[in-house]
């Protein structure tokens, strides 16, 4: 079998693997450094720590490295021992066998996405990484944007850079530590040899390389919210609003919920934020609104939203608790004009809703 | 200080961090000292004392500026001297902490000013600053922390610098530092613990200074996009339809009163209006354009909000109007204003009856219009 045609673990069974083996380690944690090119820095950054770690006493050692070095990465890793990698004719792999034989404390691995040539131990790289992690070897190690799976196509639209080794987004998502190293694309660029701009974008590759840039910083920033997630339910606590727009559609019949979500899509967009759609089903709903419901939810699913029906019959309450358990930072309602018997008894639902919606925005929309 | 229009604005470059201790300083000054050696022109023209000490050996390396020493009090204190800088004239000058405020006695208020100054003459600057000191972040910072920062910078100062840098580091490397004694010294390094230190409030921020960088990054590529014929294709879908959106080009009105909830209502409207592109304009509406006949705390407030709003480069107004509401909601179609953006009502009947319901008088009347009720989020706040 030809290493291409292996089945890739899907993402969702690949970080419950990984989270599993969490707790089997001993301690070993995964640190990775996250560069939108090369050039912006992020071996001497892993590296420079795997000095500082080194001088304070930690067992450090250097498992694998970029074939191209700087000075003075070649300078930090003159201090550090390394476990060279097996060579064949058709690539190198990481001394796996070898290094855990040593065991460490910490293990240098760079780059992180590689392919192992055939009849290696795993046939990835950071397959290598999770049996270090599994054997309490921790492991710091960089990645460009370029070889996450799930950036390779926008990458590629960008710089027309291709590649045929990746790790997928989740081994990122259940990494221990991610850090961005972040440099201006002129500084990046004069690191590849080319001639010094000003400050800001002045050409045209920088303009490229800007956009691969907020890419990456977004990226670090999704990786650290799942990582604040998972603290908070780990102890406890509230959950944490507003580190990122979050904003809900509440739908109803009689909503101009097309308006909504258009609105929605575009505040999702400017926000970089997450759009989330909710309809209440209230008993003795009818066949017509039914159907209407539909198409807004088939709407807001186009414009990108995640949806949901809700049963309840309290719909203000039920919408009030939905968005404090997506961390909702803004609902949007539609202005009520059906004057039933329990409006004139409770008041304006839209008010209730406001004053039960502490700490959260309501944007209320004209019919 | 004289500015001529013949001297060319210098440039800004801000080191973003998320707090004390992640190296902000150390990467300024990493990068200045390459810079220097490839022949730049730079000096040092303000650097926080309490710094680490390889960060300290990095500063000594560059050609400082001398302090001005500034009684107050009997004490004597170091700032920046602007005019120094000014009579060295540099092609780049380190100008550490930009949300500082300056020692009572100096030329100007906030340290942001005096970069302003060195902007103005032609130097271009770089400074250091964490996400937690941009004004309409004020908020959000205090319902996630339970913190409420007093030392602010305007957005615009922010949005005037050609770039921005993402200093990252990850809180678990910070709290090492700072238990370190790497960033404060040991009596302040409890009091860290139990403030932004604490719990959630590191990953909460580096989340906020990711994001806001990305931001940042995001306009500046759209500022040059509008000046070169350069296509490409964005992230942001919507920027596909720029030239449809224009049309409907959104318009944020800022209901203003007395109540120091305007406070929140103004940044929140000030970050949406932003994000938006939208245009923003603040509206007080009293008995007569006059606010001479408001009880004199009121007007106080009033003045201190309408002079905030200003200060975030919002247009305000003052007109007349018996009905408040009614007035807001005609001022509204009349601009054809897109979003109201108005305070919480008041949850306990008697404060709801004092403030005679704007709020919901706005939301009932203003059924053709966009009304956004703004969380109090200081409310929210937890320890």
């Amino acid at each position: 079998m030809r290493l291409t045609e292996l089945p890739r673990p899907s993402p969702e069974r690949l970080l419950r693997q990984v989270q599993a083996e969490e707790s089997k380690r001993w301690g070993a944690r995964l640190k990775i450094f996250l560069g939108y090119a090369p050039g912006v820095g992020k071996s001497y950054r892993m590296l420079d720590e795997a000095r500082r770690r080194h001088q304070r006493g930690e067992d450090v050692i250097v498992g694998a490295v970029q074939g191209q070095q700087s000075e003075e990465v070649q300078a930090l890793l003159s201090n550090l021992e390394v476990i060279p990698t097996i060579q064949t004719p058709e690539g190198e792999a990481v001394n796996t066998e070898a290094i855990l034989n040593r065991t460490p404390q910490v293990c240098v691995i760079d780059p992180l996405a590689a392919k192992n040539p055939p009849q290696s131990r795993n046939p990835y790289r950071w397959q290598d990484v999770q049996d270090l992690l599994r054997n309490g070897v921790s492991v710091l190690t960089s990645v460009n944007l370029l070889h996450v799976e799930e950036y390779k196509e926008k990458v590629r639209a960008i710089t027309g850079k291709d590649t045929a080794e990746t790790i997928p987004k989740s081994f990122l998502l259940a990494a221990d530590d991610i850090v961005i190293v972040d440099v201006p694309p002129d500084l990046c660029l004069w690191r590849q040899g080319e001639k010094l701009t000003s400050t800001g974008i002045s050409n045209y590759q920088e303009r490229k390389l800007s956009e691969l840039r907020e890419l990456a910083l977004l990226l670090t920033a999704e990786v650290v919210d799942a990582q604040l997630e998972s603290y908070v339910q780990a102890h406890g606590i509230e959950p944490v609003f507003g580190t990122h727009e979050r904003f809900l559609i509440c739908m109803t019949p009689h909503s101009d919920a097309l308006a909504m979500i258009e609105s929605g899509k575009r505040n999702k967009e400017r926000f970089q934020g997450e759009l989330h759609a909710v309809y209440v089903c209230e008993p003795g709903q009818s066949r017509k609104d039914a159907v209407k419901i539909r198409r807004y939810l088939e709407a807001a699913e186009k414009a990108g939203a995640t949806t949901e029906v809700l049963e309840s019959d309290n719909p203000i309450s039920a919408i009030v608790d939905f968005a404090k358990d997506k961390r909702i930072t803004q609902i949007f309602i539609g202005h009520s004009i059906h004057d039933s018997w329990r409006e004139r008894f409770f008041g304006d639902p839209v008010l209730r809703l406001i004053r039960a919606a502490e700490g959260i925005d309501v944007r209320v929309f004209p019919h | 200080m004289p500015e001529s229009s013949a001297i060319p604005r210098g440039s800004l470059k801000v080191y973003l961090g998320y707090a004390a201790g992640v190296g902000k300083t150390f990467q300024m000054l990493a990068d200045a000292h390459a810079a220097a050696e490839r022949g730049e022109d730079v000096v040092l023209a303000y650097f926080e004392p309490h710094a680490r000490p390889d960060t300290i050996a990095q500063a000594q390396a560059l050609e400082a500026v001398p302090y001005k020493k500034i009684e107050y009090r009997g004490k004597l204190f170091d700032e920046m001297d602007t005019d120094a800088v000014l009579r060295r004239n540099p092609k780049i000058a380190l100008v550490d902490e930009l949300a500082h405020t300056n020692i009572p006695g100096s030329a100007r208020a906030k340290r942001w000013e005096d970069v302003q100054v060195l902007l103005g003459a032609g130097v271009e600057v770089w400074t250091t600053m964490n996400v937690q000191h941009i004004e309409s972040l004020n908020d959000q910072i205090w319902q996630i922390t339970g913190i409420q920062v007093r030392e602010t910078v305007p957005d615009w100062v922010i949005r005037q610098a050609a770039e921005i840098i993402a200093v990252d580091v990850t809180p678990d490397a910070l709290l090492n530092r700072l238990k370190r004694g790497a960033i404060y010294k040991p009596e302040m390094v409890q009091k860290a613990l139990a403030g932004f230190f604490k719990g959630s409030n590191l990953g909460a921020l580096r989340e906020l200074a990711l994001r806001q960088a990305a931001h940042e990054v995001d306009l500046r590529q759209s500022a040059y996009d509008e000046t070169s014929a350069f296509q490409l294709p964005r992230i942001s879908e919507s920027r596909a339809d720029e030239a449809a959106e224009t049309n409907s080009k959104e318009h944020i009105l800022i209901h203003i009163t007395a109540d120091p909830s305007t406070a929140m209502l103004i940044r929140r409207g000030r970050r949406v209006a932003d994000y938006l592109q939208a245009s923003c304009t603040a509206l007080f509406v009293h008995d007569t354009e006059q606010l001479s006949n408001l009880p004199a705390d009121q007007r106080l407030a009033v003045e201190k909000h309408l002079r905030f709003a200003r200060s975030l480069q919002i247009e305000t107004r003052v007109i007349a109007g018996k009905d408040i509401a009614k007035a807001v909601v005609e001022f509204a179609r009349q601009n054809k204003v897109t979003q109201i953006f108005v305070a919480r009502p008041q949850t306990s009947l008697g404060e709801r009856l004092r403030r005679k319901n704007y709020t919901e008088n706005i939301v009932r009347l203003a059924q053709d219009l966009q009304v956004t009720v703004v969380a109090d989020r200081s409310r929210r706040a937890t320890t």
